[in-house]
């Protein structure tokens, strides 16, 4: 019988209200007791989490692993490498690979390579629409029983009203959470970067905020017409905060959730064109980051997503216009966070740990997100009273795509901890 | 004094000393040009390359006449029939450019901020000669040096910019450039054409043209592409020319002796009626024997600085 012992640290898991000090004990994959003071009697392999946080292992809702199609930015070795560097221990990954997960057998693909090669759990998310083409439902039904969390066609928005309609009925049959990345596409046509100042001063075109806040609206409108739920992609508009924040007081089942460079980032790190910073939806300006900030301190943002988007360097290393969206997110999303959130007073260290573990946890159904005894054994023990510096040339990820290198964090991961066993351990420093 | 950098990408990236020591060598090689013999040893023993993935009739022909006037072994690859249309990168190509002991890469392309990414990585001193909708700064010297000539400052001038200001690097560079001479700008056009926050550039961002015209030292025309109407961002031909072309009775508005501008080419009948064109008021083909000017000196002030 395989046992980890993590001893000495400070729990926080908010689903039961704990917040002191416990040692944890894992048996077998799961969680088996959870009390002060629980001895080694020489079988464990022990964890040391004396002067550390000790967290229910960190879940990403959203996050592109690049396996199938695209090895060349990730595959699925390196992004759960990366992201336990990042203190998750469970992923879900969107279906715009190659092939396209819009069915059962790329689903198995995913899940088998998984087992074998990954770090980390994996949950695959299938295709809304076959192909991600936006015409017809895909196999929403068999991909639900060959193991999807969630459906998407994330990066691609449905334009078509109805498809949509007809998905969030479809899935809620199966209990699948939809999950919209919404951007009407006339509006945010050819744009480059966020309409404003800065678009202006760089000669880019732009995206209209209200290329976002159309199709919340949209999907806002539809889930409370059928009375069934939708989870809203990586929000970055004050726009779409207030009208999630509206529908939620009046009764409609809308999730959200928001990436650590929508709140901390302003469309002026595109300044120079910096193609780091570009992303979709893109970086917004400073009304919208204040408004992020107050829908994640007041709950109206529910999780924290990383939309972990490897590219390679030569993706990157072109004319602003030419070079691919996306930002590296695994190995940076918690230090952030932590810090501007935690650190910042934006939240309390509790409702930080629903952002990023229980509530994706509760919205893809992963009865994952707490320590409870028979919970699975997924920890995540983390390091506070910082600063360190973050470097890009550290990261796990096969792609470095971050605007982020020199960033200085408050926290970091300690240790990563799936089903019992250790996969990731910060190097001491000399 | 010397420019501080070794490539001209923008008005953004120039100082206003910069810009008047520019303008000062614009103004003494312009004398070349009136003379009987047109050649100078200001570049000699350097190469001028350009590289062109646009069209351009004026811009293009102008850095080539500055070139061999002054001496440089200057060449020029159109993006068709090179490599450019085999799939080469742009750094690729000019990283080739580079190496051929190139001094000066005069470069012209379709998206915004293409010369600001390649500068760093190599040594030829590159010049904009347009990006996308970002910047086009020579046209904004020439510019310049064509209202020092008729007012000679540009400090407290009233400058009208009329037309399709979204997608005009021209007026981008003007409103950069403008500002820091201590000009005053003012904008119209159709209000599908008008950057959001455009206000924020520090211009007067006018209702209508006739605003923008009222009392104006300089009226400059912008080009609008055909293709604006037919994404129907303009719904036709027709309803530009009548709303925000600079006809006779407009151009009255501007103070009497106000200079007229276009950066070339212009839609005869849209953006102004040919008799505008040809009016006493028009600096338009002066604008164009200012471009040899002022390119003149960038290239010299460009490979003085490369000698230092």
């Amino acid at each position: 019988m395989m046992r980890t012992l993590i001893r000495g640290g400070r729990l926080v898991d908010p689903a039961r209200r704990i917040d002191g000090q416990r040692d944890v004990l894992i048996e077998d994959g799961k969680v088996a007791r959870v009390e002060p003071n629980l001895d080694d009697d020489g079988s464990c392999t022990v964890v040391d989490a004396r002067n550390r946080l000790v967290l229910p292992g960190l879940v990403d809702p959203h996050s592109h692993l690049r396996d199938p199609g695209f090895e060349y930015r990730e595959d699925i070795a390196t992004g759960t490498a990366a992201a336990a560097c990042g203190g998750f221990t469970s992923v879900a990954c969107m279906p715009n690979t190659k092939p396209v997960c819009d069915n059962a057998a790329v689903v198995e693909y995913i899940l088998s390579k998984a087992k074998r090669e990954g770090s980390v759990n994996v949950f695959p998310i299938g295709a809304i629409s076959r192909g991600l083409a936006g015409q017809e439902l895909a196999e929403i039904g068999l991909m639900a029983a060959s193991g999807i969390v969630a459906v998407s066609d994330d990066g691609k928005p449905v334009a078509n009203p109805d498809l949509m309609r007809k998905a969030l009925q479809y899935a809620a049959g199966f209990g699948i959470p939809v999950i919209s990345h919404c951007e009407e596409p006339s509006l945010s046509a050819d744009g480059q970067m966020n309409e404003g100042f800065v678009s202006l001063r760089l000669g880019l075109r732009g995206i209209p905020s209200t290329a976002e806040d159309a199709m919340t609206s949209r999907e806002i409108l539809l889930a409370e017409y059928l009375g069934v739920p939708v989870h809203i992609a990586h929000v970055s508009t004050a726009g779409s905060v207030a009208m999630i924040r509206s529908a939620k007081a009046r009764g409609v089942k809308v999730t959200c959730e928001t990436c650590p460079h929508y709140f901390l980032l302003t469309d002026e790190a595109c300044l120079g064109f910096n193609t780091l910073a570009k992303v979709n939806p893109p970086l917004r300006g400073a009304a919208d980051v204040a408004a992020v900030l107050e829908g994640l301190a007041d709950g109206t943002v529910d999780m924290i997503a990383t939309d972990h988007a490897p590219h390679h360097a030569d993706e990157k290393d072109l004319e602003f216009a030419l070079a691919n969206s996306g930002i590296n997110g695994f190995e940076t999303a918690f230090g952030l966070s932590y810090t501007r959130l935690v650190d910042g007073g934006v939240v309390s260290l509790a409702r930080f740990v629903e952002l990023m573990s229980l509530a994706p946890s509760n919205l893809l159904k992963l009865g994952r997100g707490t320590l409870a005894p028979g919970a699975p054994g997924d920890v995540t023990v983390v390091e506070t009273g910082g600063p360190w510096t973050f470097h890009r040339a550290t990261m796990r990820s096969k792609s470095k795509n971050t605007p982020f290198d020199g960033a200085t964090m408050t926290a970091r991961v300690a240790a990563t901890v799936v089903a019992g066993r250790v996969v990731y351990q910060v190097e001491e420093m000399a | 004094m010397q420019l501080r950098n070794k490539d001209l990408l923008g008005m953004k990236e120039l100082e206003a000393d910069e810009i008047d020591l520019i303008l000062e060598n614009a103004a003494t090689l312009k004398r070349i040009l009136d003379s009987g013999n047109k050649k100078t040893a200001h570049l000699q023993g350097k190469s001028v390359v350009t590289l062109f993935y646009e069209n351009s009739t004026r811009t293009r022909l102008s850095f080539e006449m500055a070139s061999k006037f002054m001496g440089a072994a200057s060449a020029n690859i159109a993006s068709s029939g090179s490599s450019v249309q085999k799939g080469e990168s742009l750094l690729d190509t000019v990283r080739t450019i580079d190496r051929m002991a190139t001094d000066i890469l005069v470069m012209r392309h379709p998206q915004s901020g293409a010369p600001h990414g390649i500068a760093p990585k190599v040594r030829v001193s590159i010049v904009n000669a347009g990006d996308g909708m970002n910047e086009h700064p020579t046209q904004a010297l020439l510019d310049f040096l064509t209202m020092k000539e008729k007012y000679g400052r540009l400090e407290g001038l009233e400058v009208a910019i009329v037309g399709d200001i979204l997608h005009s690097r021209v007026a981008r560079s003007n409103i950069w450039g403008l500002a820091k001479m201590g000009a005053r700008v003012r904008l119209a056009g159709p209000p599908t054409l008008l950057p959001r926050e455009l206000e924020r550039t520090g211009a007067r961002v006018c209702r209508t043209v006739d605003e923008a015209l009222e009392g104006a030292d300089v009226v400059m025309g912008l080009r609008i592409q055909l293709e604006r109407m037919k994404s129907g961002l303009v719904p036709s031909v027709a309803e530009y020319a009548r709303f925000y072309g600079i006809t006779p009775e407009r151009l009255r508005l501007a103070k009497p002796d106000a200079l007229l501008m276009h950066p070339g080419p212009c839609n005869h009948g849209v953006e102004m009626p040919t008799l505008v064109y040809e009016c006493p008021q028009s600096v338009i083909d002066e604008q164009v024997t200012n471009g040899v000017a002022v390119r003149m000196a960038v290239l010299y002030l460009l490979t003085a600085r490369r000698n230092a």
